[in-house]
This record gives structure tokens, sequence and C-alpha cells, in this order.
């Protein structure tokens, strides 16, 4: 390994709120890993303190969030505001989800950086994060 | 001028491969992955004799009269907001000529817990309708004659509870418990799989549903006391071999739990009923509907020498695959669940949800809503399919597949059995491993153009027009908060305390908690405080999260 190599970016993936639809979660998880990425799925119906928890003690630079009940205009803000409490606002939030074009802009301006909509290819969230995070090797 | 005969099969063969073959790259699999032959003739027809409708082992359906006798009961599944505004939307749909009703609850409601809990803020009536307690049943069937019409609760943890209500509402109308009919989805197997809604472990969950199970063969005789369902693994990834296996798997560890119990099979199986999807590959889809009823006959018959031919027909439930929706030009999935609701059809469903074309970002709109349901009329009374009984039957192709269906069913069923059974395997994570794989092996096929989503990986278009979608007043949540504490404010503590007193111990006993349950539920217990009940008891389950 040369001196040089930086770490691969930790990502936290998460299932917030009360659903079960873990179909997604679980195919993004494999295609990130996949792509390079090193990934720790949280699993279902975590609270935004358990995420938040678990990105600070792995030490992660992402988080992506993943719902299906219609419960992301509570549950994604309340996220980054937990981030913002526990002073971890340079972690990175994404989601991804049943989430209508006018919660997306709403969701942007309180500080999910992304939102993935369904029908995106991995291919496309891969990329987002090779130029969110380019100096990483992937 | 005199053509002479040529040997005619061998020829097709030379004709098709001397023709030229489209090199788009896609696909010529089922969905599922199963191979497919660009012709089916006589060679591949099965030799057995001659199957017929209404007979064993019901492949060409369990009616000798089909859709002739009856036509299927269009149930649109359907609940949000509150349960006054719901109980508009049913009066709405019942006016428009839906034959049977069908509730889906909020992810409070179905994970058993009130709307004031902690974890319940912003998922109130998003999904479904919120009950936390008799009051909202009570006004849920308003003015809904619950004698006349059959009622289908998608709730699976908490089923006993939510059934329950269902009575007692009946009771204040004056309904016997014997005249209900309907449907509870009570199927906590394929929540431990697929849609992952457990809340209590595998055990005492099991013991709930023969509960229920058990205390309706004598109390409520025309309910279907489970609807063991496919549809959730199928909408979690899975192919539909995949979805035909675990469902049946799922069915007979079901028997057996309620044999073990000392239930006579011919006592309950009759009352078991299914739920599939009916995904977008149509010829695979209708052979998977033959095969599923020609399987249980056999198992039911042969492995378990049920008498009685209810116990050997298989009756069941579709709904058009949620999953096959797509946000892109969402127009377009009024033509897709027109092609899965025809399958269903053709596949001889008992009963049928056709899925609006804005689901896929939100709850239906009263528009979107009846123009899926008048999708299933076009189909019933436009199309003329509903006129011949199995009218694929015979097809080369569409038996062939229907064996090649419970083929692979039977491989399935054999590994499950090897790890010794379905509770077994599902702690091994065996049917979350095979599922995730599954989808994720689709997606990669749809990233590499190897599938076609129209829409979505071809054939887009770059000014989508958004379409109008239902919102969920935030104010709602609010007010049903308000509404459970004053049911918990209001009712009769005393008879409150001594009733869940009695379930508690009825849990911690061997009794069956039904009676238990009605009592709590006739004194305004609330949702969460019965499940808290046998949450103290039982505890609750943890998924080990496989990627």
């Amino acid at each position: 390994m040369s001196p040089t190599a930086v770490r691969p970016v930790r990502i936290i993936v998460a299932k917030v709120g009360l659903d079960g639809h873990d179909r997604g979660v679980k195919v993004v998880a494999r295609a990130l890993r996949d792509a390079g990425y090193e990934v720790i799925y949280t699993g279902l119906r975590q609270t935004p303190e358990m995420v938040v928890d678990a990105a600070l003690q792995e030490d992660a630079q992402v988080i992506g969030l993943s719902i299906h009940s219609g419960a992301h205009m509570t549950l994604f803000p309340a996220v980054v505001q937990e981030l913002k409490r526990r002073k971890a606002t340079d972690i990175v939030v994404f989601g991804g989800g049943i989430i209508p074009d006018d919660d997306i802009a709403t969701l942007k301006k309180q500080g999910v950086e992304k939102l993935f909509t369904p029908g995106t290819p991995l291919q496309e969230i891969v990329d987002w994060l090779r130029q969110r995070f380019p100096a990483e090797p992937a | 001028m005199k053509v002479r005969a040529r040997d005619t099969k061998q020829a097709w063969k030379e004709d098709f491969e001397g023709s030229p073959a489209r090199d788009d790259g896609i696909e010529t699999s089922t969905i599922s992955g199963i191979p497919l032959q660009p012709l089916y003739t006589a060679d591949d027809l099965p030799r057995r004799p001659e199957e017929l409708p209404g007979q064993f082992p019901y492949t060409r359906g369990i009616h000798p009269s089909g859709y002739r006798g009856r036509l299927w009961t269009m149930r649109q599944f359907s609940g949000f907001a509150t349960a006054e505004e719901t109980n508009r939307r049913y009066k709405y749909l019942l006016a428009n000529g839906q034959t049977g009703l069908s509730v889906a609850f909020d992810m409070p409601t179905l994970m058993g817990q009130d709307s004031d809990a902690p974890t319940s803020r912003g998922e109130i009536g998003h999904c479904g309708v919120a009950i936390d307690s008799l009051a909202d049943m009570e006004t849920l069937f308003d003015g809904i004659p619950l004698g006349d019409i059959t009622t289908s609760m998608t709730i699976n943890s908490p089923a006993a509870i939510l059934l329950c209500m269902y009575i007692a509402v009946a009771e204040e109308q004056g309904v016997p418990a014997s005249r209900l009919g309907g449907t509870l989805q009570n199927d906590i197997l394929k929540e431990f799989i697929a849609q992952k809604e457990f809340i209590f472990p595998p055990a005492p969950s099991m013991r709930l549903v023969v509960d229920s199970i058990e205390y309706c063969a004598k109390e409520v005789p025309q309910w279907n006391t489970i609807s063991i369902s496919g549809y959730h693994i199928r909408e979690a990834g899975s192919t539909a071999a995949q979805e035909l296996a675990f469902t049946l798997a799922d069915g007979m560890a079901y028997v057996d739990a309620c044999l073990e119990r000392g239930m006579r099979i011919d006592d309950f199986a009759p009352r078991l009923s299914f739920f599939f999807d009916a995904h977008i590959d149509f010829f695979e889809e209708i052979a998977k509907f033959r095969a599923a009823r020609r399987i249980w006959a056999r198992w039911m018959r042969e492995r378990y020498g049920a008498q009685s031919e209810r116990s050997w027909k298989l009756r069941f439930h579709t709904q058009t695959a949620g999953v096959s929706l797509t946000a892109q030009q969402p127009e377009l999935n009024i033509a897709r669940t027109a092609i899965e609701a025809l399958a269903a059809v053709l596949g001889g469903t008992q009963s049928l949800h056709t899925n609006a074309m804005d689901e896929v970002l939100a709850l239906p709109t009263d528009k979107s809503a009846r123009i899926a349901l008048r999708t299933q009329q076009l189909i019933a009374y436009e199309s003329g399919v509903a006129n011949t009984i199995d009218p694929l039957g015979g097809s080369y192709f569409i038996e062939a597949l229907t064996d090649e269906m419970e083929r692979q069913a039977e491989v399935y069923f054999k590994r499950i059995e090897d790890l010794g059974g379905v509770i077994p395997a599902i702690e091994a994570s065996f049917f979350q491993k095979e599922i995730a794989d599954s989808a994720f092996q689709y997606q990669r096929e749809l990233d590499q153009k190897r599938r076609i989503m129209v829409g979505v990986n071809d054939f887009t278009v770059d000014d989508e027009v958004p379409i109008e979608i239902l919102r969920i007043d935030p104010r709602l949540e609010a007010e049903q908060v308000a509404r459970v504490r004053e049911v918990r404010r209001k009712r009769d503590q005393a008879r409150c305390s001594k009733a869940l007193t009695g379930l508690r111990k009825a849990a911690a006993g061997s009794d069956n908690m039904m009676p238990y349950i009605l009592e709590a539920v006739r004194a305004y217990a609330t949702e969460g405080e019965i499940m808290k009940t046998m949450i103290e008891v039982f505890g609750t389950y943890t998924e080990q999260a496989v990627v």
C-alpha cells in the first residue's frame, strides 16, 4: 500500500422511521460496497439519535437515509438537527425513497445534500459520491 | 398449385435460425430469469390426464364455473389520514361499484403503537389510517353495515387486536361475529422474511396467529383467519418462483403449528387464504397462480391428509406490483397495472387490488383511485376475458411454464426442509439473503439495460410534468394525538386495568388470548397499551441485518 493511501470513504446507511421496506437500502448498500466504499448498514427502525450515534462511533463521513413511510419530512431534518446538536455537521447526509419533488427542494434547504428517487441507477449514486469525495480512491 | 408438407417442426427450426434476431441485448428469460424457448409446441405439453376447473388439483381454478358463476371481488386497499377521512373514501369507493373493503393502516398502527408514542412522530396517517382504539374503529365503519360487506385488514403483529376491534364494532351494530366475513392478513412469517413489521419473537408470534385461527374456527367461522402473503416477498425483490415457494412454505408452517395445537386440519384449512403479487411478466404470473393451486392441493391432500375439498382449494387475493410502477411518466402505470390485473384474472384470482398510477409517489387521489377501480371493471365487463374459464389452459407455453414453476418451488421446499423448516431458515437469514440477491441482480440488469423499464432506463423524457398527489394535512397528527388521549381520559379506568391484567395473565399462561384481547378492546384499552402488555411477557425481536 502506498504511504499516501487514504482510507476509503465510510458510509452509514440507515433505515429511519417505522417501515420495514429494506429492498432499496440493501441494494444501494451492496452497490456502494462493490464500488469500494466502506458501508455499514444499521438495520431497521433507527431513530435520528441512533443514526448519528452510529455515524460518530464509526467515524463515518457520510450518512445515507432510506424511508418509504412518508415520514421523511420529519425524520430527515431530525437527523441533520441531531448532527448540528452533536457538532458533527461535516458529515454529509443524503437520502432516498418515495419523496415527492416539492419535498426534495425543502429537504435540500434543510441540509440534506442529495436525494435519490425511485428509478435511480446505482451508478448515479456512486458517481455522485465520487464527485463529492474526489480525493478518495474508490 | 400443390404445396408439399415439410417436416414442419424441423422446417420451422431451420427457418427460425435462419431469420435475423433482434440484437438489442435485452434478456429473453422471464423477469425472474427462467429461460424461455422462442416457441412452445405440443411436444412441451405435459403428459397427464386432462385437468378441469373445480377438480383436483385445481390448476384450472377452484370453481367449476370460473367467473361465469361470480366475478372476482374488486377490493381496493385504502386508508389514509384519520378514521373519519378514510370512512368518507370507503363510502366513495362503495358508491363507485367497489364490492369489498380493504383497510390500510398507518405505520404506528402496524407497529402496535399509539399515535402519541414518540416514534409515531411524522408517521401518523401517512401510509394508511391511524387507529388507536375501538373509538377510531367505530368512526372508520360508521354507516357501513358490517353484516353486508366483507372487509380485509392488512395488519400482522397486532392483527388479533384489530380483528377484536372489528368484532366489537359489529356487536355495536347488532351483527354477531358468526355473520362477519372478511380477511385478516395475520401472516407473521412473511414479516420476518420480507416486510419486517415484526414485534414479538417468532414463537409467541406464532402462538398469537394460532390463537386467532383457533378462536375464529369457533366464533367467526366465515372469516379468513390469515392471508398467507407472497406479495411482500415479491415486492422485497424475490423472483416469482421464490414468491411461490416461500409463501406456500409459510402456509405449511401455519398448518403444522395448528396441528401441533391439536386442531383438526379440515376445521381450519378451508379458512386459510393467500395473497400474491401480479408482476409485469404476464405469462410467468399466470403460471405462478396456476402452480400455486396445484401444489397446495397436492400437499393438503397427500401430505396432510385433508379430507374436505375445501381444504385443498387455494383461494387468493392479488395486488398488482407496486415495485413495477415508475415515478417517471406515471401515467404509464395505468397501462402496467392493466396488464398485471389481466394476468391475475387469467390466473383465476378471487379478489383483486389494482394500484393507482400515483402510488409510487404517495397515496392515491380520488381520481387515480377511481381509474384503478375502473381498470378492473374494464377487464370484467368490456374485455370478454371473464366469459371463458381458464382460457389459457392447454396453451403449450402456459402449461410448460406452470410445470416449471412447480418444479422450482419443490426445489426450494427441499432446501427449507433441510434448514429445519421456515423459522430456523428465517433465523439463518436464508430467505432474506435469497431475496436480497434477487433484488440486487434485477437492479444490475436494469442498470445494464438487459431489462427495460419504460420511462426509467429507456424512452425517457426530459420534461416530466408533475402530477397532482394526495397530501396528508400535517395538522391531523396533533388531532389524532388529542383523540387518543381523550379516549384514555374518558373510559372506565377500572374495567380497562382489569382487562389488561387479565390479558397479561393469559399471555403468561397457555389460554387462548383472543377473549382477553376482545375484553381489553371493549374496555377501550388502546392498541399500544394492549401490545405493551404482551411485550412485557413476550419481549421483542431484533433481526440480524444482512446486506
